[in-house]
């Protein structure tokens, strides 16, 4: 892979950044009233504050001056005060954000592990019962909103079985494997909702992907050398099958984002998402409008990654 | 058979010629593709389950004359019973006449939103495919923009933000009812741009519009009466997954409080209430949480089968 082929494609990133950070603050822009409405009725802030405030965010300015200045002030990393945690929102959100980045990554992972062996059993058996099931399986699993998912989770597993606490806890009072089981142990339903729903629109993405590769000469070929069934699925077939899967999975992030929110709304656990949720419904707007251009860029910048890995995988995607 | 005839045979053969041989009376595409959505026996039994959805929705209320809002404390989390076939919630107020209001804002904004997102993608993908250059170029690169937009966050956003102006303008629930329609509808429309533009920059090429333009059709004719037809079919299908997933962003805004406050009961607003007594009301939010699974893996079983009787590329 050249290197010409990644300068490009983090060149292509800057336009959609900066079409993001437009589109938002186009939003910001045409909300009805002021951001800082709050503020006047608030009376534990003093009126030389609201107006600094006003003055440093240039509300009074011409759109274009404001974009420039917001745009300059996000990229300098100066997001403003939350009024309600009392802070500065870059470094609340940068305490937020790896429990959120853990979360994800490791649903991920499950979803994943969960839609590979399934994918690639129901394709080497297409129309077979173990296909059908799977798929009809499938649709639950992406049917089924991952809020509710939750809520059957924490019925089942909390309260009928009580095996999962379903409150995430950050400060957990005991020291070394006890403490990472008990990290482990409120993990795991967040994580197994997450993952689960992705897993079950990855299926059959994986499906249809091997279905398009076992039917290449190349496949026909390693068999008629007489190589055994299992090592062309595994190591013909599915190596070459995956190569698109990469970008689907990144294609998916903008979805699993929004599932990230509503798990970590669900159960609590202390990530960007439900920090999302409680500022907006504590009309805090700096919070609000920050977490949304994290999570706006992070899609991108995976995206990004997503592209590298591809033309990595790939090699002739990097030439054309 | 067929490849043995010479080409130019049945060409110049008069047309009772060619009719004759047809034993069965002509089908039409419609016919056709009904004939194979048959065969898909999920979705057929889909159809039916969502029929009956919709039925209870709209004709319930006359059935089941309870007042949505009648508060009894002395039947508060209560289960199921034959005075409230689907319990209580801790108001004591009755789930079946909540959960059939809710159903009907639910499937309206549903169906609503499609039909937001269907008429944006169609005239932003006929727009692109029609029109070559820079035109083309800047309204896919903003359709891309929008797909790589999170969705929820930007929903949420939407809503914390013109929330309040809407339901000065338009009441609380019509204000909340446009809002969302509006805004889940002007989030979802670039599948459907993409799809209208492959279709149409393929069309447009082809033998029958070109005839049509050689007859001195308008663009407008060509466009709503040549090619948009022969469009259709992809649209359907992504039309119908997208009322699914409308059900779902409406009811998770509804979960998460920034959409129908909790004097509306949607299914999702009253999971919201429910899920904090979980432990003690457990039918309080399985009924809601049931029916928005219903009314979405159904859609979803639709628009599977709809995509093998409508999509030419897959016929099986």
């Amino acid at each position: 892979m050249s290197r010409q082929y990644i300068i490009r494609k983090i060149l292509i990133m800057i336009p959609s950044l900066l079409g993001i950070s437009l589109v938002l603050f186009t939003i910001l822009a045409m909300a009805p009233g002021d951001p800082f409405e709050e503020l006047a009725t608030n009376p534990a802030v003093p009126p030389e504050v609201r107006a600094a405030l006003r003055a440093k965010f240039g509300l009074d300015d011409p759109v274009w001056t404001r974009y420039l200045h917001w745009l300059v002030a996000m990229i300098q990393g100066d997001w403003g005060f939350s009024f309600v945690s009392r802070m500065d929102v870059d470094k609340l959100i940068l305490q937020r954000l790896p429990v959120t980045l853990i979360v994800i990554g490791s649903s991920q992972i499950i979803a994943m592990l969960v839609a590979l062996p399934v994918g690639v059993l129901a394709a080497t058996r297409p129309y077979s019962l173990f296909d059908q099931v799977a798929n009809t399986l499938a649709f639950v699993g992406f049917s089924l909103p991952t809020f509710f998912t939750g809520l059957l989770f924490i019925l089942v597993f909390s309260i009928q079985l009580d095996w999962l606490p379903f409150v995430y806890r950050a400060n957990i009072d005991a020291t070394g494997w006890q403490f990472y089981w008990e990290h482990i142990k409120q993990s795991i339903m967040p994580v197994m909702v997450l993952g689960l729903f992705q897993g079950a629109s990855l299926v059959r993405f994986v499906r249809s992907s091997v279905l398009d590769v076992i039917k290449l000469d190349y496949v026909t070929t390693a068999r008629s050398k007489g190589i055994g069934e299992r090592k062309v699925i595994t190591k013909h077939v599915v190596r070459n099958a995956l190569i698109p899967v990469v970008t689907l999975v990144a294609l998916q992030l903008p979805i699993v984002f929004g599932g990230a929110i509503v798990t970590e709304q669900i159960f609590r656990v202390p990530g960007i998402g439900s920090l999302l949720i409680s500022s907006m419904l504590s009309n805090d707007t700096p919070v609000v409008m920050a977490v949304t251009f994290v999570i706006a860029c992070l899609v991108v910048f995976f995206n990004l990654l997503a592209d590298i890995i591809y033309g990595w995988l790939d090699p002739r995607i990097s030439y054309r | 058979m067929a490849g043995l005839t010479p080409a130019s045979l049945t060409a110049d053969a008069p047309a009772p010629a060619v009719a004759a041989p047809r034993k069965n009376r002509p089908t039409s595409p419609w016919q056709e593709a009904w004939r194979r959505f048959r065969r898909h026996r999920l979705a057929v039994a889909s159809g039916v389950v969502l029929l009956l959805l919709i039925a209870a929705v709209t004709l319930g209320p006359f059935i089941w004359p309870v007042a949505i809002n009648e508060i009894d404390f002395t039947a508060k989390l209560q289960g199921p019973s034959w005075a409230h076939p689907l319990g209580t919630d801790d108001l004591g107020q009755d789930l079946l006449a909540r959960l059939i209001y809710g159903g009907r804002i639910s499937l309206a904004v549903g169906l609503a939103a499609m039909v937001v997102a269907v008429v944006v993608g169609v005239v932003v993908g006929a727009l692109a495919g029609m029109s070559a250059g820079w035109v083309d170029a800047a309204l896919m690169w903003l359709t891309d923009l929008f797909l790589a937009l999170p969705l929820l966050p930007l929903l949420l956003l939407l809503m914390y933000l013109f929330r309040d102006h809407f339901k000065r303008l338009f009441g609380v629930e019509g204000g909340a009812f446009i809002l969302i329609v509006v805004v889940i509808g002007g989030l979802r429309w670039m599948q459907v741009a993409r799809l209208v533009r492959a279709q149409f920059l393929s069309l447009r090429e082809k033998e029958f519009v070109e005839a049509a333009r050689a007859l001195g059709a308008s663009k407008l004719r060509l466009v709503v009466g040549h090619i948009l037809p022969n469009a259709l079919g992809p649209v359907i299908v992504a039309g119908t997954i997208d009322v699914a997933a409308a059900i779902i962003a409406e009811s998770t805004l509804s979960f998460l409080g920034l959409g129908f406050p909790s004097d509306i009961p949607t299914w999702g607003s009253v999971l919201r209430d429910a899920k904090d007594y979980l432990d003690i009301a457990p039918h309080w939010a399985l009924f809601p949480g049931a029916a928005i699974f219903l009314a979405v893996i159904t859609i979803n079983f639709m628009g599977d089968g709809l995509r093998d009787a409508l999509d030419p590329r897959r016929v099986l």
